[in-house]
């Protein structure tokens, strides 16, 4: 038997109070935020930010950025993945653009380990704003990891596109990641 | 041994681009997507179910209470979470958000000058059962104004978002009500295909309807279904 799947259809501006209601300081609990990993949760600090360009160069204030990752040790905290995750790190965060004065998303997370047949440290994301019908789908990729070089997503990818999938370390555990929409280094987006 | 999703139903999409739509031209994708082999990063994802829906998260005529009961007509909206294989999918999370019944969103960004609601927050957050069925309670959204083209207005709608089993599943959409006059002015729903728009628009159905209380429409969910053949290693 096969149904139809139910289309997509925009977050549109108003999110907010739905999906990130924390965040903005709506009174409304959230099921996540960008602060991914509780103190007690092993792994190397790190700080993921950046912001979202669109085809003219101006910086999104009301995309929704979602992360899924694997724990320090490269492993998922779903069922499907049997090795079994820290108990605290759930590995999901969400973060909207919104609040932060330059219009940046920020995740604070452990660095996640290699993942299953050789793929580099990586966290996935889902994409969504105002304008997208239809979500999209990236990675993001550390620039300081050398099995970047035999990664088969990486690799998938023509040569002179993989840096849009790689963030920067800028000092202090922090890495930098923009999403440009469009233009010479538009982000590249997958089909899952 | 793990398991894929079918594929997503491009055909039933609506474009990245759909110019009509006029915030889409600057944020939508212009080179093809690249295709991904699922691997345990795409079949893997967050995992949210009946645990945290608590209190009144599934009933928005409760749950922004502050000194009585929110105006608007009530209603119950109930449905099934399904994967495409027609399987039910129990302990999905549905998160949703929705204009007041004057149309007004609590978000500081809405300016349409139609009134708050002290009582009415308009969101919320429940599960599927062990059948894939989920319900909430709340008030008819109104339709509101927007700046796409002169005389704009969406129509009535709630959206929804879902996880299902893995990120791979990810759905975020709108939910429509039968018969509303905006929908065939409505670019968002005309971007969608004609084959598929309907599957957005709810069913008023009397099973549903909780007599002397709430209107209630019926609105099934169908996100990416497992792939009978499980994932090569
Ligand atoms: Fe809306």
């Amino acid at each position: 038997m096969t149904l139809r799947q139910t289309p997509s259809q925009t977050v549109g501006p108003y999110f907010a109070y739905g999906l990130s209601p924390e965040q903005y300081g709506y009174d409304f609990a959230s099921i996540a935020g960008g602060d991914m990993a509780p103190a007690e949760v092993e792994g190397q600090r790190i700080r993921v930010e950046g912001r979202v360009f669109d085809g003219a160069g101006a910086v999104v204030p009301d995309a929704l950025v979602e992360i899924w990752q694997a724990d320090a040790q490269g492993r998922y905290a779903h069922p499907s993945d049997p090795r079994g995750s820290n108990a605290s790190f759930k590995g999901f965060g969400r973060f909207g653009t919104g609040t932060d004065k330059q219009n940046r998303f920020i995740f604070d997370t452990v660095k996640p380990g290699a993942i299953d047949a050789g793929q580099a440290p990586h966290l996935n994301v889902v994409l969504t704003m105002r304008g997208m019908l239809l979500h999209a789908f990236t990675r993001i990729y550390f620039a300081d990891e050398a099995s970047n070089a035999t990664d088969p997503v990486l690799h998938l990818v023509p040569e002179d596109r993989r840096h849009t999938l790689i963030a920067q370390p800028i000092g202090g555990n922090v890495y930098r990641f923009d999403i440009q929409m469009q233009g010479a280094h538009e982000t590249v987006f997958f089909d899952v | 041994m793990t398991e894929t999703y079918r594929a997503r139903d491009w055909a039933g999409q609506p474009a990245y681009l759909s110019p009509d739509y006029k915030s889409t031209p600057l944020r939508s994708p212009t080179r093809p997507l690249i295709a991904l082999p699922q691997s345990l990063s795409e079949i893997t994802g967050p995992v949210f179910g009946a645990e945290v829906v608590t209190g009144d998260d599934a009933d928005l005529t409760r749950n922004g209470r502050r000194n009585g009961e929110p105006l608007g007509e009530r209603i119950v909206v109930t449905g099934r979470v399904l994967g495409d294989d027609g399987k039910p999918l129990p302990n999905t999370l549905l998160e949703v958000w929705q204009a007041n019944a004057c149309g007004r969103y609590v978000h500081k960004a809405d300016q349409h000058d139609a009134p708050l609601d002290p009582n009415f927050l308009g969101s919320g957050r429940c599960a599927t059962d062990s059948n894939g069925v989920y319900k909430f309670m709340t008030v008819k959204p109104g339709a509101y104004p927007w700046g796409n083209h002169h005389n704009a207005w969406r129509p009535q709608h709630i959206h929804f978002s879902l996880f299902g089993p893995s990120f791979a599943t990810r759905l975020v959409t709108q939910m429509y009500f039968p018969g509303d006059p905006l929908l065939p002015l409505d670019p968002i729903f005309l971007a969608t295909p004609a084959a598929t728009r309907n599957l957005l628009i709810a069913a008023f159905t009397l099973d549903a309807t909780e007599p002397g209380y709430a209107l209630g429409y019926r609105f099934d969910i169908v996100l990416r279904g497992r792939n009978a053949t499980p994932m090569e290693a």
